[in-house]
């Protein structure tokens, strides 16, 4: 005995380890929870040594056992123990099992804070490492507080595996602690250009997580962002921000616009079809958030569609999957490019993957159209008879009435076909929707005045068949649409052909075994057939037919005055008496059917289901102010109600109910027994209730059979929808035959009938008639009501904590607390730390909460200041912009300043200039997806900016910006105003250049793009990279050239085309002959000095835009390319053909790329001995430098890095990767260039090219 | 982001759960139940995303899995995630197991499980993605196990599963999650 325990203690301390334990259960198949419960024992016995070595055996143990569902929280201590271990081995243990077990309400939690921290700081880079991981699951608020600054500390380590570490894990001390956010965030927005990819993936992980939820706050990231995607290669990275691109369109429609290029070439391009399927996303929510029309945004809906089809269609179930899911997004904005694919969709009904079958029922919701409902409802139909599995035919038949009765039934031409189906679909077995096929039932008959014959017939047959449906009515909800039948029947009954039978068939005795709610709609509508019936035999002086009927309700009334049910017994029996009451006036020979017909007089209307809420609350009712006195806090609940309620209303229910004691409550339910013993019709709900069902005298000995239903039956009388199919379409034929005959105004009195006409079905539709005249009352509301729902957010949602501004820049207050040993901090004055929230920290957490929420309302303050001073700003623009003069803009700056300094303590906000910085990016960089918008828009733009600056030089402007880019910024926040007031010039003139940009389509009003340059107003040439190409007294051809961000050998040349004359041109083919070095590019097929047609034509006076795309090998030369365009003038009389030759000039600045560059990444670059260097002097300059820059800028697409009083360094790089670096000087009016590139060739045609840009004006 | 991660086998025995949200030790096996019954009832050839599931989630989640052979990996992902990127995901871990335990197969998930979490630490943390590229975690994952063994192990005795398995004379299972053996399609995750 003594030599077992021995053995034991040593043996199984030290060699029962994580396998042992495995395979111990393993082979304790049978009793395993038996075996398992020593186990924990023995692990109790370990955790009490003192070696560690044994406790963290044991607690890798208990991690395996907390997967198989033990609970282990018990030993959260010795887990910390574990965790404390100075040995990686130990340690690691530790944290793994604390990360599988703990959570925010363990409370060793609190234990873990210094020794995390010194985990943080080990110089062993691993240790670091698994305190992030462990921490990245358990970290609470407290932590989050008291960590976020150690963790901000390992953004910036050495070694970039604990950089993306700390990275990924700030996510989550965001959640927890959201004033970490804005002092954390410039270094996590650093992380994105971190030099390892894995740093910058997790912080693009990071910033998207973020971004996903409060969107708004990070668009000034989009042009980093941009960057970011037209540089990575890593997918993952790229998925993720084409993701957060998708979240940040509907905020920015001009993001959208400039996105759509780079995403459709990525398209092209990509093999990857995760990325793919990403960019197709993304540009739909891009397609999504622009108003659509214009001519390349169909196109890029095209692409998509084509793609998705691709995907469909592939044998690979996960990319069909995902291609329906994203066909239905598109479905939303576009139906009908989606409509031509309904083949393919109705082909993956077929599919033997249900979660397929369920995207494309998803979708065919949308495709459905007059024409095609009835086809694709039989076709659901035959699939519901095939359906296995309830779930997937309970979606079908949500599916078919969602498809029938989308927007008000707007595609149902024939109701009688849609009852029929419904009645059909009763006869689905084991359905739990019974309820929906009721409520549309109900609806349609309310609704829908003309089908109120049909219905009621088809739910007279309904209820004659009801054994048919009830049949196993317990294990399903398909009886509830009796419910619907009974009331139909019983509402419109003087449809009814005979009333006699339906009433009949409402008071069978197997009615009772119907639900309660059923019951008592029988026989109150029971009523209301015995009131028609009575209407009807009036006059008749044979009173045969009402004597029996009053007869028959006094038979089989009886058995619902006895229904357990309180509803049912109570109509019963009142109905019973005044059955009896009328029965005994009719012996009298009286005439009653009037006054009973009375009973249920007048109509009932539709009200919308939201009305009562729609009510507008009358002006003077405040509905939160207190009716009485509120109760003083200090009451506790209980005594609340009472106190009120005692005193001054004794008698109140609730008081009374409370006095009733348990006892009492005994001797009640005592006597409900025993009454309930005596009383024969009481069925009780025990198992043996059948027994006294069936032996109670007063109930019908009915056995319940249940028929099975497995083919579908076709009951006499009830009509098969397909009938209703031919009829239909035999009748739109003859219509489509008659109404070449009949004029159109017979059509138009018909249809105004409808109540809701939508006009978004194709025109073919249209002319589809319904069978009869439809009137589809609709539903009421209160007057006065608000028209829309505002919709509420979750309270709840962590998020919305971190729905902070992140331009503001960081108030003092707001750092993370740097925390120190607390005996240290509690030494410190108090003034030091006022700053910090370590003054909380030391407090007792209540404290700390109560300053935490102060802090917050403090910040909530000052946003909404902000705001309002924003609005403020606004507003005096506006007023300003009235004006209308070009002096509007210099009026502003001074006003703008003189308000900042009202608003004291607040630093200038940071937040406008950020904003107008990315307005800046999205409407100057030369992407050419903008085509004719965006040189435009920068023309605009620069001449405006270099007027305000040119106006600020004389201007008495308190403080003049130093740095460059306050001073790039600045031109941009008077560039909205300006351009408002170019809208404004723009409108006077509108018919003078209206031809100009006759295709921008409206964006908004804040919309830029609008923003044409009136060239003989503005003081300054506006600027435009679009030059003459040809002209001939036809048409006029101007170009511009860009290179191509996704492809290095890539250009693409936008072309305006602009009808000069009278006539109509078209056929217009364009052609290129190719040089060695240059290729236009040509769809496959077609031969290498094939033209390609311009995909136009153009109405007099029109100009449209068209774009090709060359391929280059060499970039270091410009080239010019001989062309040639024929096209066909067509007048009324005859069509001449013309042709116009060209030269394309493909300049060096083309295939430069306007690419932002960082000073210190700058500087590196110029230190890098493989630069050569070139110069160049221009004499005789009569601008002011901002304007010189603008102009560098714009016509060869540099950028200015960095700009110092007269100087300033500028950066662009050529498709191929080329860097070209400037240094520009200025004194007096010579300005001398120096640059430097890798490329001296390029160099000194890019320098020539400026030098000449420069000498024309 | 990332929910859970699951692993269990044909039986819907686990063998290995991540939660990054907490759920008790009760609602986990629940979860885990489900998940498998939902799983488990699907053929090999339909597709791999899984929406519903009642446990875990509402409508922005979705369930992502394989199945390799004897083991269902199941990753329970937001709308944040792409749904091709999850299942290269996938794929990433298992192909990165299969190098750390030499022809991966259900017994070195079963007897290892510590060292299943750590490598899937290496890959997912907190929820996020933390690394794609095979070659940077199994390396890190070496490193790890070097300092470990430099310390002596856990209890000094080098217990390899498959010395456990000799002994214990179990019915031989497959060790049949050879990748290259399975050739599971990727939808062309190329160059990751």
């Amino acid at each position: 005995m003594a030599l077992k325990i021995v053995k034991g203690s040593i043996d199984r301390m030290f060699d029962k380890n994580l396998q042992d334990l495995v395979r111990g259960i393993r082979n304790h198949k049978d009793d395993e929870a038996k075996y398992i419960s020593t186990c924990i024992d023995e692990i109790k016995q370990e955790l009490k040594q003192d070696n560690i070595a044994v406790k963290a055996n044991a607690v890798c143990k208990l991690t395996y056992l907390q997967m198989l569902g033990y609970d282990v929280s018990w030993a959260a201590f010795n887990i910390v123990e574990v965790m404390s271990s100075s040995k990686f081995t130990y340690k690691r243990i530790g944290y793994l099992a604390a990360s599988q077990c703990f959570h925010e309400s363990t409370d060793v939690i609190m234990l873990t804070t210094n020794q995390i921290r010194k985990d943080l700081s080990s110089p062993n880079q691993y240790d670091t490492g698994v305190a992030l991981t462990g921490l990245s699951c358990f970290v609470t608020p407290d932590l989050a507080r008291d960590l976020a600054n150690d963790i901000m500390t390992l953004m910036s380590h050495t070694k970039p595996y604990i950089r993306k570490k700390a990275v990924l894990i700030m996510y989550k001390v965001f959640l927890k602690y959201p004033e970490s956010l804005r002092p954390a965030f410039p270094r996590l927005k650093e992380k994105l250009e971190d030099p390892d990819p894995g740093v910058q993936s997790a912080a693009v992980n990071v910033i998207c997580e973020l971004a996903r939820r409060n969107p708004k706050n990070y668009l000034s990231l989009a042009p980093l962002f941009f960057k970011l995607m037209t540089s990575s290669t890593n997918n993952w990275v790229l998925i993720k921000i084409i993701k957060l691109f998708g979240a940040l369109t509907p905020l920015e429609p001009r993001l959208g616009k400039k996105l759509i290029e780079p995403l459709t070439n990525l398209i092209h391009s990509t093999s990857a079809m995760s990325l793919l399927y990403e960019c197709v996303n993304t540009v739909i929510a891009v397609l999504i958030s622009l108003s659509s029309g214009m001519p390349n945004h169909s196109a890029s809906i095209q692409l998509c569609v084509q793609k998705l089809r691709i995907l469909i269609e592939d044998s690979d179930q996960n990319l069909k999957y995902l291609g329906l899911l994203a066909m239905s997004k598109i479905l939303k904005t576009h139906p009908k490019s989606v409509q031509s694919h309904k083949d393919l969709i109705l082909q993956c009904l077929d599919d033997k993957d249900e979660s397929i079958r369920l995207r494309a029922l998803d979708l065919l919701y949308g495709m459905v159209s007059k024409k095609n409902l009835m086809e694709i409802v039989k076709k659901l139909m035959l699939h519901v008879d095939k359906a296995e599995g309830t779930t997937y035919r309970d979606e079908l038949l949500t599916k078919i009435i969602d498809i029938c009765s989308q927007s008000n039934y707007q595609y149902i031409t024939n109701f009688e076909w849609y009852i029929s189906i419904l009645v059909e679909l009763t006869r689905l077995e084991g359905t739990r929707h019974g309820h929906l096929i009721a409520s549309q039932m109900l609806d349609v008959a309310i609704r829908v005045k003309a089908i109120r014959v049909f219905a009621v017939a088809q739910m007279a047959t309904l209820l004659d068949n009801a054994h048919l449906l009830t049949g196993n009515m317990q294990r399903n909800g398909i009886c509830e649409v009796l419910y619907a039948a009974a009331w139909i029947c019983g509402e419109f009954s003087e449809h009814l052909e005979n009333p006699m039978q339906t009433l009949e068939a409402m008071l069978r005795p197997k009615v009772a075994t119907l639900p309660g709610h059923i019951q008592a709609v029988y026989v109150q509508n029971a009523a209301k057939l015995f009131a028609t019936v009575l209407k009807s035999q009036e006059g008749n002086t044979d009173g045969t037919v009402t004597q029996d009927t009053s007869q028959l309700m006094i038979e089989r009334l009886p058995v619902f005055v006895q229904s357990a049910n309180l509803e049912v017994q109570e109509r019963a029996s009142c109905i019973l008496q005044l059955v009896k009451y009328i029965q005994k006036l009719q012996q009298k020979d009286v005439e009653v059917a009037e006054e009973v017909s009375a009973l249920f007089a007048g109509e009932l209307n539709p009200v919308a289901p939201k009305a009562q809420k729609k009510v507008p609350v009358p002006e003077g009712l405040d509905l939160d102010t207190w009716i009485n006195e509120p109760p003083s806090e200090s009451e506790s609940e209980d005594e609340q109600p009472k106190a009120i309620f005692t005193k001054e209303e004794p008698k109140h229910s609730r008081a009374r109910h409370t006095e009733v004691d348990e006892k009492e409550l005994a001797r009640r339910r005592e006597a409900r027994k025993q009454e309930q013993a005596n009383n024969p019709f009481y069925i009780k709900s025990s198992p043996s209730s059948q027994k006294v069902y069936q032996e109670t005298p007063g109930v019908d000995h009915i056995p319940v059979i249940q028929i099975d239903l497995t083919v579908p039956l076709k009951v006499p009388g009830l009509p098969m929808s397909d009938q209703y199919v031919k009829l239909e379409e035999e009748r739109r034929q003859k219509e489509r035959a008659e109404k070449k005959k009949k004029d159109k105004k017979k059509r138009k009195e018909k249809r105004s009938g409808r109540g809701k006409k939508h006009d978004s079905g194709p025109e073919s539709e249209e002319d589809i008639t319904p069978a009869h005249m439809v009137d589809i009352v609709t539903e009421e509301m209160p007057e006065n009501a608000l028209p829309s729902d505002d919709d509420e957010k979750d309270p709840n949602d962590p998020h919305k904590a971190l729905d902070i501004d992140l331009d503001k820049p960081l108030a003092d207050s707001e750092k993370i607390p740097v925390r120190s040993h607390r005996a240290a901090e509690a030494a410190k004055s108090p003034v030091e730390d006022r700053d910090a929230d370590g003054i909380a920290t030391q407090l007792p957490k209540k404290k700390h909460g109560k300053e935490k929420r102060e802090e917050k309302k403090k910040k909530d303050k000052d946003r909404e200041r902000k705001k309002s001073k924003d609005e403020k700003k606004k507003k005096k623009h506006k007023s300003e912009e009235k004006d209308g003069d070009l002096l509007g803009a210099e009026v502003d700056e001074p006003v703008v300043q003189s308000e900042e300094p009202s608003q004291a303590s607040e630093p200038p906000t940071s937040n406008s200039a950020e904003v107008s910085d990315l307005d800046f990016w999205l409407s100057n960089a030369p992407v050419p997806s903008n085509i004719q918008e965006v040189p435009k828009v920068a023309a605009a733009e620069a001449a405006s900016a270099a007027e305000v600056i040119s106006g600020g030089a004389q201007d008495s402007e308190p403080d003049e910006p130093k740095d460059a880019e306050m001073e790039a910024t600045k031109p941009s926040k008077h560039k909205k105003k300006k351009q408002k007031k170019e809208k404004e010039d723009k409108e006077k003139k509108k018919k003078k250049h209206h031809h100009y940009h006759h295709h921008s389509d409206g964006v908004g009003e804040e919309s830029v793009q609008n923003g044409t340059v009136e060239e003989e107003e503005e003081p300054l040439p506006s600027m435009s990279n679009y030059c003459l190409l040809a002209e001939n007294s036809y048409i006029k051809m101007v170009y511009d050239i860009q290179g191509n961000l996704q492809d290095g050998s890539q250009v693409v040349v936008s072309v305006i085309f602009e009808n000069k004359c009278d006539s109509f041109l078209k056929s217009m083919e364009f052609n290129v002959l190719d040089s060695l070095n240059s290729k236009l590019q040509r769809p496959e097929g077609s031969g290498p000095h094939d033209s390609l047609a311009v995909p136009f034509q153009l109405p007099p006076g029109v100009s449209n835009e068209a774009r090709y795309v060359f391929t280059v090998q060499s970039i270091v030369m410009p080239q010019k390319l001989k062309g040639t365009l024929t096209f066909i003038v067509k007048t009324e009389e005859s069509s001449t053909h013309e042709k116009l030759d060209f030269k394309l000039h493909f300049t060096c600045t083309s295939y430069l790329i306007t690419t932002p560059c960082y000073s210190d990444a700058f500087a590196k670059l110029l230190e890098s001995a493989d630069l050569k260097s070139s110069s160049v002097r221009l004499e005789g300059v009569n601008m002011p430098f901002h304007h010189l820059l603008a102009r560098i800028c714009f016509h060869h697409h540099f950028s200015v890095v960095e700009r110092i009083d007269s100087c300033a360094s500028m950066y662009s790089r050529s498709i191929q990767g080329h860097h070209v670096c400037l240094l520009v000087k200025t004194s007096g009016q010579t300005v001398s260039i120096d640059a430097k590139c890798d490329e001296p060739m390029l160099l000194g045609n890019v320098l020539d090219e400026i030098k000449q840009t420069f000498s024309q004006c | 982001m990332i929910k859970a991660i699951l692993i269990f086998n044909n039986h819907g025995k686990p063998r290995l759960i991540r939660f990054y949200q907490y759920f008790t030790e009760e609602m986990q096996q629940q979860i885990i139940r489900e998940t498998f019954h939902l799983v488990s009832k699907r053929d090999d050839n339909v597709c791999n995303f899984l929406e519903g599931g009642s446990l875990i989630g509402g409508s922005d989640y979705k369930l992502i899995y394989r199945h390799y052979a004897t083991l269902y990996f199941v990753f329970c992902v937001d709308s944040s995630e792409s749904e091709l990127g999850s299942l290269g995901l996938i794929q990433v871990f298992v192909e990165t197991l299969d190098k750390c335990f030499e022809n991966v197969c259900e017994l070195d998930l079963i007897f290892h499980m510590d060292k299943v979490h750590y490598i899937l630490q290496e890959v997912v943390m907190g929820g996020m993605v933390l690394e794609t590229n095979m070659n940077e975690i199994v390396a890190q994952v070496e490193v790890q196990n070097r300092m470990e063994k430099s310390e002596g192990g856990l209890s000094a005795a080098p217990a390899r599963a498959v010395s456990a398995v000799k002994n214990m004379n179990l019915p031989e299972i497959p060790r049949n999650i050879n990748i290259g053996d399975i050739n599971i399609k990727v939808p062309s995750l190329s160059p990751f």
